[in-house]
């Protein structure tokens, strides 16, 4: 029985699936968005480079190049709207041999050719000048001001937040298994329900060709690529000013050096063709790779302060590029497909065009009642004092600090799980609030974060996830323990 | 903004003799800010046996220790205000906290002494590869989901690093009924005291695999086995010698960090081999009036050391306050060196004429049997002892007179070195 | 024959050497630095003893009671000890020293309360 009937699904709670959610409910149409983890944020959105980028990098006249140029031109207005934390801070490409120098000239072409504005090629003496800790061997360096840094689990909560709030339906646990069309409707099926719906968007990511071959004849095939990452420590937030790109390579921009917009540094990616679209192991191989080839970069990065490493899927489609908008053989059936770098960027022009696409095939009209603007979480770390205050006269949850190295208090916490799409893991509780990000890594937050989400779920401690599946932290009190046997 | 004599930041076994030594010298106007809901730190979780035989000459337990100072901090009537968090502390002594009952409080300081002990190294720390799956707790906080909240963090445990919370930890986890299947070491020794190997994982058979690690966590959800490997003399993975054990939790005890970002803010210069303040023998550190002990200095084996390190800190704290002229023109440090086999020594540097004997803390860089330690100036030998075994798991430890330091040239720096056995 | 213990009596851990007879009788050992570690190598090698520190459920209370044996129990006994703790339960409030059983798993050892729960 069909118990939920909507104008458009999409499939898919990333970044894009997100950012499309929300720009469809501009229009007056009835959505919901399908996720198959237990939250949203949970594949290559949440394991990324966090980088607003230039667009200098694709070739010219592929949609990666046109939306992420225009993503990036959107950006800065989105993330005001969406009180999401970003930095317009530039990017660097740096050539350190000789024969990497025609690069960097053939990278400011092919910007000049995608329409990258205020591109420049900066020498040795004032790479040197802007970033002292750079390996001096630095001879050139594409100078990409329109470069930038972005919090990319904020963006996405925040789309899912601002659309939620203008009216879109989200569905977590909600893997599709099957799509059909009947009587001029598509029918979405997961587990547990049955959807109908007039259109559908394919935001499936690392899935996307699987969503996408359900309903064509003519195949897409998604190649999971991995990429390794190290993660230093905040003290170190001075070390670069611009994201330190090297000149790259066939299979991605190569190892970067990356500030945060929470002062961490990003060290990585690795670049590997895997099988398994789930394996984010992180391999020692891998790990020394990133290593060294950050070294190139920064020859004196500081081991000691690595407080986290993890890996990260992109989604390579085979046929290299974007695959966005109406699929062919299939009516009022749209893709976002094999979306990978630079798909952050694209975000707010992939999800502006496709709603814009969906909303003319279904001739809807605007949505008078959107409200674009979302305010974060309030970050107690980063007010004054008494702006502090204030918040703890109202709600004294503020003056519990909960995670010491991120300064995060329980009224954060327990709003991350209140609010439209909110936490329902600890993981959840990390990406909306930093809790457990920080350089203790959870050691100290993780009970009281267990209780909190024991107490504000409503149930037991021992059902409390880190994301989903069996991913328990706790197997119950111990007097219930099964007796030991020991002889 | 409240003025206060003496500000003691942190409420563990630090904070609580500091207090207590700090009254004894004869402040009155002191407060203690303690972060969780009781006093006690990291003692109300170590419900073992084993601590207090220097200080009370019986064996007590985590909370037993810690209860005796709080005793005695109650019977002061030194006044200490729980939940409450320090946000910052500036180079001038002020000092901004939030609580739960206060909201946001600012304090002058006559004195600052820090206490805010130390963290576990995370999995992240060390790269260990594998998969992000739950399972994974540093010792620290198992001990804490188990011993004060009653909870089974796993039934079948791996233990990496054999530290002293790690040891504890395998024995305890026996104890509630979990599997314990081994203890992997990476280095060729022991981190943690002799005692904890034979009572911990020797009574119930546990193995300690020395000059192992972990290579591997298996598991997309919850851990589901580690894959542990020999490693060889540069302490890399042996290809070939790697053993799988199926469980469903990996502990790690892989070092203790002292928690200084508070000391950092208030420009409190750091040793990079304590990752503790620098300090004197009086263990002021380079901010004048900001002083420093237990853990957050450098990381002990034994509370009782830290009891008697932080009454220290808070008796100097008292006089800091009292005598009315820092004048800086004192008549200088003699650096304290390093010398051969000597890591992490505390204090850094001593002053021209110490007004006390001062007590050297430091760990050995690696194991060393039947060597000799000596403390020297130019060719004056100050201090010398035989031991049969040290190692980098059991802190050094042993006392200078002030004649002695007072009558050398304080351009002269002391030495401290292991002699090995020819 | 000869047997190497660590003694456990302090954190000092010294190596104590037991010479035994070939009945496994004690007849000397050396090694020790104090009177506890002379003790603890004759116990060791004869009739080995611990204190056992465990937890115990309290009515209504989420939080466990700490608890240990007021004195060393045979070591062959540990696990019966564990497990009798393990079916109590206590009513708050408890303070230190508090004896929670005053013969645990028929050792006639008491148990006593670690900490307070009030």
């Amino acid at each position: 029985m069909i118990n939920n009937s909507y104008d458009v699904i999409i499939i898919g709670g990333g970044v894009v699936g997100c950012a499309t959610a929300r720009e469809l409910t501009k229009y007056d149409l009835k959505i919901a968005l399908l996720e198959k983890s237990t939250d949203i944020c949970a594949g290559q959105s949440k394991a990324n480079t966090a980088i607003i980028h230039g667009g200098y990098d694709a070739k010219p006249g592929t949609k990666k190049a046109y939306y992420n140029v225009l993503g990036n031109k959107m950006f800065g207005k989105v993330c005001e709207e969406l009180d999401v934390p970003h930095e317009w801070n530039g990017s660097l490409v740096v050539s350190f041999e000789s024969d990497q120098d025609d690069k960097i000239f053939e990278l400011y072409q092919r910007g000049q050719k995608n329409g990258v504005p205020n591109l420049g090629i900066i020498k040795h003496d004032e790479i040197m000048r802007r970033e002292p800790n750079i390996n001096p061997e630095a001879r050139l360096a594409l100078d990409v001001q329109n470069g930038g840094i972005c919090c990319p689990y904020e963006l996405t909560i925040a789309y899912a937040e601002n659309a939620a709030k203008n009216g879109a339906d989200f569905f977590r646990s909600s893997q599709v298994t099957s799509i059909r069309r009947e009587n001029e409707a598509w029918i979405v099926e997961t587990p547990s329900q049955i959807f109908s719906c007039k259109a559908v968007v394919n935001c499936a990511g690392m899935y996307s060709d699987e969503i996408h071959n359900m309903v064509s004849k003519d195949k897409l095939s998604i190649q999971p690529r991995r990429g390794e990452y190290y993660l230093i420590d905040k003290k170190y937030a001075s070390a670069f000013h611009s994201a330190i790109f090297q000149v790259p390579g066939k299979m991605g921009k190569g190892i970067l050096i990356a500030r945060t917009v929470d002062g961490t540094t990003l060290v990585g990616p690795t670049a590997e063709d895997i099988q398994d679209k789930t394996d984010t192991r992180t391999t020692a191989e891998g790990l020394s790779k990133a290593l060294a080839g950050a070294k190139i970069t920064w020859p004196s990065l500081p081991t000691r302060a690595f407080i986290t490493t993890f890996s990260g899927l992109r989604s390579h489609c085979d046929r290299d590029d974007f695959v966005i908008g109406k699929v062919s053989d299939a009516p009022l059936f749209f893709d976002a497909a094999g979306v990978e770098s630079p798909g952050l960027t694209s975000s707010p022009a992939i999800g502006f065009e496709l709603a814009e696409m969906v909303a003319q095939a279904l001739n809807s009209g605007k949505n008078d009642k959107f409200d674009p603007i979302r305010k974060g979480i309030p970050k107690f770390r980063e007010l004054s004092n008494e702006t502090r205050a204030k918040l703890i006269a109202d709600n004294s949850d503020f003056a519990k600090v909960v995670c010491r190295c991120e300064t995060v208090t329980e009224a954060e916490i327990r709003e991350a799980i209140r609010r439209p799409v909110g936490a329902v893991t600890v993981d959840g509780i990390k990406i909306r609030t930093r809790a457990g990000m920080g350089r203790c890594q959870a050691g100290f937050c993780t009970p009281r974060v267990l209780e909190i989400l024991s107490e504000e779920l409503n149930i037991p401690l021992e059902m409390v996830r880190k994301f989903g599946g069996d991913s328990k932290y706790v197997y119950g009190k111990i007097f219930e323990a099964s007796e030991a046997s020991h002889d | 903004m409240t003025n206060i004599d003496i500000l003691i930041i942190g409420g563990g076994p630090a904070g609580l003799a500091a207090a207590v030594g700090a009254y004894e010298a004869g402040a009155r106007d002191i407060l203690i800010l303690e972060r969780e809901e009781a006093l006690g730190g990291i003692l109300k979780q170590c419900i073992h046996n084993g601590f207090g035989l220097h200080t009370f000459k019986e064996e007590l337990t985590g909370p037993e220790y810690a209860q005796r100072y709080i005793d005695k901090v109650l019977s002061y009537e030194i006044p200490y205000q729980l939940n409450s968090m320090v946000l910052d502390i500036s180079a001038d002594k002020v000092v901004t906290c939030v609580s739960h009952e206060n909201g946001v409080q600012q304090f002058k300081a006559g004195a600052i002494i820090l206490c805010m002990g130390c963290r576990e190294r995370p999995r992240g720390a060390l790269g260990i590869p594998g998969e992000r799956c739950a399972g994974i707790f540093t010792a620290g906080t198992a001990q804490k989901l188990v011993n004060l909240e009653g909870y089974m963090p796993g039934k079948k445990v791996v233990i990496l690093g054999s530290g002293d919370i790690g040891l504890i930890m395998a024995r305890r986890m026996t104890f509630v009924g979990a599997e314990v299947l081994c203890c992997v070491e990476l280095m060729p020794y022991s981190s943690g005291l002799k005692r904890n190997i034979v009572q911990c994982l020797d009574d119930y058979n546990i193995p300690l695999y020395l000059s192992h690690t972990v290579v591997d966590i298996s598991g997309k959800e919850r851990v589901t086995g580690v894959t542990i490997a020999e490693v060889d003399s540069s302490l890399k993975p042996v290809p070939g010698t790697e053993q799988y054990f199926e469980c469903d939790t990996l502990l790690l005890s892989v070092g203790l960090l002292p928690e200084n970002e508070l000391s950092e803010m208030a420009g409190v210069s750091l040793s990079p081999n304590t990752s503790g303040a620098v300090v004197d023998e009086s263990l002021q550190t380079s901010v004048p009036g900001i002083f420093a002990a237990g853990n957050v200095l450098h990381v002990h084996d034994l509370v009782d050391f830290v009891s008697q390190e932080a009454e220290l800190a808070g008796k100097n704290a008292a006089l800091y306050v009292s005598s009315s002229e820092h004048t800086g023109n004192e008549p200088g440090f003699r650096q304290v060196v390093m010398g051969n086999g000597v890591n992490a020594i505390v204090p850094q540097k001593i002053s021209a004429t110490p007004s006390q004997d001062v007590r050297m803390m430091f760990r050995p860089r690696a194991v060393y049997k039947k060597a000799q330690i000596v403390a020297s100036i130019g060719d004056t030998v100050l201090y010398t002892k035989k031991a049969k075994i040290l190692a980098p798991g059991e802190m050094v430890n042993f006392t200078l007179s002030k004649v002695s330091l007072s009558s050398a040239d304080v351009n002269e720096p002391l030495n401290v070195m292991i002699k090995e056995a020819a | 024959m000869n047997k190497t213990l660590t003694c456990i009596g302090c954190p000092m851990g010294c190596l104590i050497e037991v010479e035994l007879d070939e009945a496994g009788n004690f007849l000397s050992s050396k090694g020790w630095s104090c009177n506890i570690g002379k003790r603890y190598a004759q116990e060791e090698v004869t009739a080995p003893v611990r204190t056992v520190t465990a937890l115990v459920n309290v009515t209504d209370r989420t939080e466990p009671l700490s608890v240990k044996t007021a004195a060393p129990v045979p070591k062959s006994s540990i696990f019966d000890c564990l497990s009798d703790l393990r079916k109590l339960k206590v009513q708050a409030p408890v303070h230190i020293g508090d004896v929670v059983t005053d013969n645990v798993a028929g050792t006639g050892i008491a148990v006593v309360a670690t900490k307070n729960i009030l």
